[in-house]
């Protein structure tokens, strides 16, 4: 049992560390470090064409639609080294969501049409899948898609669609029959923004930000050449796509990071004249966390070896999900410790030179807009009992 | 034994609690957080004729003659409207600290004025570097004609932009981290030298850097004895805790309710999610946690009726502990189960669960507090 490298794959992380050094400068990490800023959208396509020029935008897509022929070991060094840099992800909404959707299921008009722009990051996708009633429970959605003719007449609501008011695109869960099941009678429908009768109204979160908002669908007309594969079977194609996300979701290499962000803020931060990161208490904080990170550090090399040897995302991928998002909120909610009273003040009247402790906004946002981690992509009541359901047999 | 308030501890508890529910709604509130000054005057000056601001203050003064437990009563109805106006700032930590004063010509001063509504207080004791060590203190005090020079930098003084007075803590002898030296010092916020940088904080509340450049105050604006401020927060720093968890436990008590009252209505998989057991007994284990806080407050409103300075001491620190972890646990599961709707910022959970964490590290995070308690607990 070993986890050594081979030499290609050393190289090939050199390779990846050099890009990532000379690529991401400054300039780049400063416009991104924000998150969700007004300048958001064109620094984040700015480093995606970036990304694209060297041919890595997509690696997890197929060689013949622009995907880079990785192996599953070079997948996971580039994934773990751009979490170590802090480079934040792509947009997964077309790179990873949309289109493994239509290469595997579209028809050859779409695939023309629609994946060479989503690598170019001409075109921004968002998700249309929650709707008010539909959460937990997807299969309960009510957009309702009505076949007429050439087109299909959508209504409906869609929630929680990120970065919605950036998009050009959304890919819609819509009920297109009522089948015997409510799983049945869905499809798999891409609906472009600019459709007269599609509006996008913003959601503020409990970190003061504007990331999400609701998606209304009023007489929406959208041609049937829209339509991915057939018509009421969207819902074997979206189960498709979840596995994957949720696999994205154990961020370990971006929990590193910030574990280690976090320590060395903890040797600034003082109290009675003694530097937090020498605290007993503080200490088993940050290694109640950090342990459970080492732990899943080696769950997802087991996930990714059994993946190598050509097995499929299962259940395990919720593991990684439950666990994942448990680690990073807890770093969240410890840097936020960190900040103390500091945590609590909002950017709008000081800067953060004049409050001190500067990461204090960071870690008061990223604590609140972390809680919805352990909401979305299936929440982790939702992981659990998949888990007890495929691994445990219950 | 007995376990309730008092008639008269009832009917404020009540007074308050109407006005909550009748006065303080979501969107008045949300209004008072986004106008100018970011309380309601009109409001504060309703507490004043309604008595509230009087409550822990000696009938000598005008006051009502309260207790710790009349402060509690006040406190947990306030937090179960998030109400934003500065009580505990001005009456429960400014008051308390003004109430256990020795100089008796600046109590008949200032208390009546707080009482009649107009004057605004807070206590202006975090710097930079001090962290939850409140006898960490680099401001420094020097004698001078006319009495002190007051020389440092205060941070997050809670409502600090609208106090017409602050108590400072600044050194007056010692190294910077002794306990004895620090001196309680009343200063006018129009004071020459004193600056004022106001910020919006989560919760809706604000909080102020002071500076303090050469201003000079009179000897009569001490507390007590120089150099044993701490002496004095130390005496009322049950009180403030106890008072600030009283109002967490408003806040704990709301947000179960809510949390449970969402579930009832909430379908999903063609059934109200409050009929899944995984949540049925994460509801149980909040419930469970909100009766323990509240226990363990009233642990601390009996001891404080007694003589026992060191059980009442580990009683409060132990609450200020439980408020942080169980506060914690409340907050981050009204949030989880609620879902979705739990993130926006037009529901009223998020806002609740925000002043909850401002109250924890509010003098002294829960690790802080549990730490003080082992040093009282296990000495070998």
């Amino acid at each position: 049992m070993d986890i050594k490298f081979s030499a290609e794959d050393l190289a090939f992380r050199d390779e990846v560390r050099e890009f990532f050094a000379t690529e991401y400068d400054a300039d780049m990490a400063a416009r991104l470090s924000g998150g969700q800023g007004s300048d958001y959208k064109p620094a984040i396509v700015a480093w995606q064409k970036k990304l694209h020029a060297k041919g890595w935008i997509a690696p997890g897509w197929p060689v013949e639609y622009g995907g880079t022929g990785w192996n599953a070991t070079q997948k996971f060094i580039y994934e773990t080294e751009r979490g170590l840099a802090g480079i934040p992800d792509v947009v997964p909404f077309g790179l990873k969501m949309v289109a493994p959707v239509i290469y595997t299921f579209g028809n050859e008009e779409q695939k023309a049409k629609f994946l060479p722009r989503i690598l170019e990051s001409e075109d921004w996708w968002c998700q249309g899948y929650s709707e008010p009633g539909a959460g937990s429970d997807l299969a309960a959605l009510n957009t309702t898609a009505e076949y007429a003719g050439d087109d299909y007449i959508v209504n409906g609501r869609k929630i929680w669609t990120t970065f919605a008011q950036y998009a050009d695109w959304i890919f819609c869960l819509v009920r297109t029959s009522k089948g015997m099941r409510k799983q049945q009678g869905i499809s798999f429908l891409l609906i472009d923004m600019n459709t007269p009768g599609v509006t996008v109204k913003p959601i503020v979160t409990i970190d003061g930000k504007h990331s999400l908002n609701e998606v209304l669908f009023e007489d929406a007309r959208v041609p049937v050449a829209n339509l991915i594969g057939e018509q009421d079977k969207g819902w074997t194609y979206a189960k498709a796509l979840l596995a994957h996300e949720r696999t994205g979701m154990a961020e370990i290499a971006d929990s590193t990071r910030s574990l280690d962000a976090l320590k060395r803020r903890a040797t600034t931060e003082i109290n009675g004249g003694q530097a937090m990161i020498n605290d007993p208490v503080f200490q088993m904080r940050l290694s109640d966390i950090e342990m459970e990170l080492m732990a899943l550090e080696y769950t997802e090399l087991r996930v990714f070896a059994s993946m190598a040897a050509g097995g499929m995302p299962g259940p395990e991928s919720s593991l990684l999900k439950i666990k994942g998002t448990e680690i990073t909120q807890a770093i969240q909610e410890l840097q936020l410790q960190l900040a103390a009273d500091y945590g609590g003040a909002l950017p709008e009247d000081l800067n953060a030179e004049q409050l001190g402790h500067d990461y204090a906004f960071e870690a008061r946002g990223k604590y609140m807009y972390g809680r919805a981690a352990t909401i979305y992509g299936g929440s982790n009541e939702v992981q659990r009992n998949v888990i007890a359901k495929a691994v445990l047999g219950l | 034994m007995n376990f309730d308030f008092t008639e008269e501890q009832t009917m404020i508890k009540d007074s308050v609690s109407r006005f909550v529910r009748e006065e303080y709604d979501f969107d008045t509130r949300r209004g008072i957080i986004e106008s100018d000054e970011g309380i309601s005057r009109k409001f504060w000056s309703m507490f004043a004729e309604l008595g509230w601001l009087s409550v822990p203050f000696a009938e000598e003064y005008g006051g009502f003659g309260g207790t710790v437990e009349d402060i509690a009563a006040v406190m947990e109805e306030l937090g179960k409207g998030i109400v934003v106006e500065p009580y505990a700032s001005t009456v429960v930590v400014f008051g308390g600290l003004l109430s256990a004063s020795t100089n008796e010509a600046l109590k008949s001063e200032v208390i009546p004025s707080i009482i009649d509504g107009s004057c605004m207080g807070s206590f202006a004791c975090v710097e930079a570097q001090s962290r939850f060590e409140m006898a960490d203190v680099a401001t420094t005090a020097t004698a001078c004609d006319g009495g002190y020079k007051i020389n440092g930098e205060k941070t997050v003084v809670a409502n600090g932009g609208t106090a017409d007075k602050f108590i400072v803590t600044a050194r007056t002898s010692g190294s910077q981290f002794d306990r004895s030296g620090v001196s309680l010092f009343l200063v006018d916020a129009s004071t020459a030298g004193v600056t004022v940088k106001s910020y919006k904080m989560m919760d809706g509340q604000s909080a102020a850097t002071v500076t303090f450049t050469d201003a000079v105050v009179a000897e009569s604006q001490l507390l007590n004895t120089t150099g044993e401020g701490m002496d004095l927060v130390d005496q009322v720093m049950p009180q403030i805790l106890m008072g600030l968890s009283a109002e967490a436990l408003g806040i704990m008590a709301t947000l179960n309710t809510l949390t449970v009252e969402y579930t009832k209505v909430r379908q999903q998989f063609d059934t109200p999610i409050s009929s899944f057991q995984v949540l049925q007994h994460r509801m149980v284990d909040t419930f469970m946690a909100c009766e323990q806080t509240k226990s363990m407050l009233y642990r601390g409103l009996c001891q404080a009726g007694e003589d026992d300075a060191h059980e009442l001491s580990k009683t409060v620190h132990a609450l200020k502990a439980t408020v942080a972890r169980y506060g914690r646990l409340i907050g981050e599961e009204a949030i989880q189960i609620h879902g979705g709707i739990g993130m926006t910022d037009e529901l009223n959970v998020g806002h609740f669960v925000k002043r909850l964490m401002m109250i924890n590290v509010t003098f002294g995070d829960g690790d802080f507090h549990q730490k003080k308690f082992n040093q009282l607990s296990y000495s070998a």
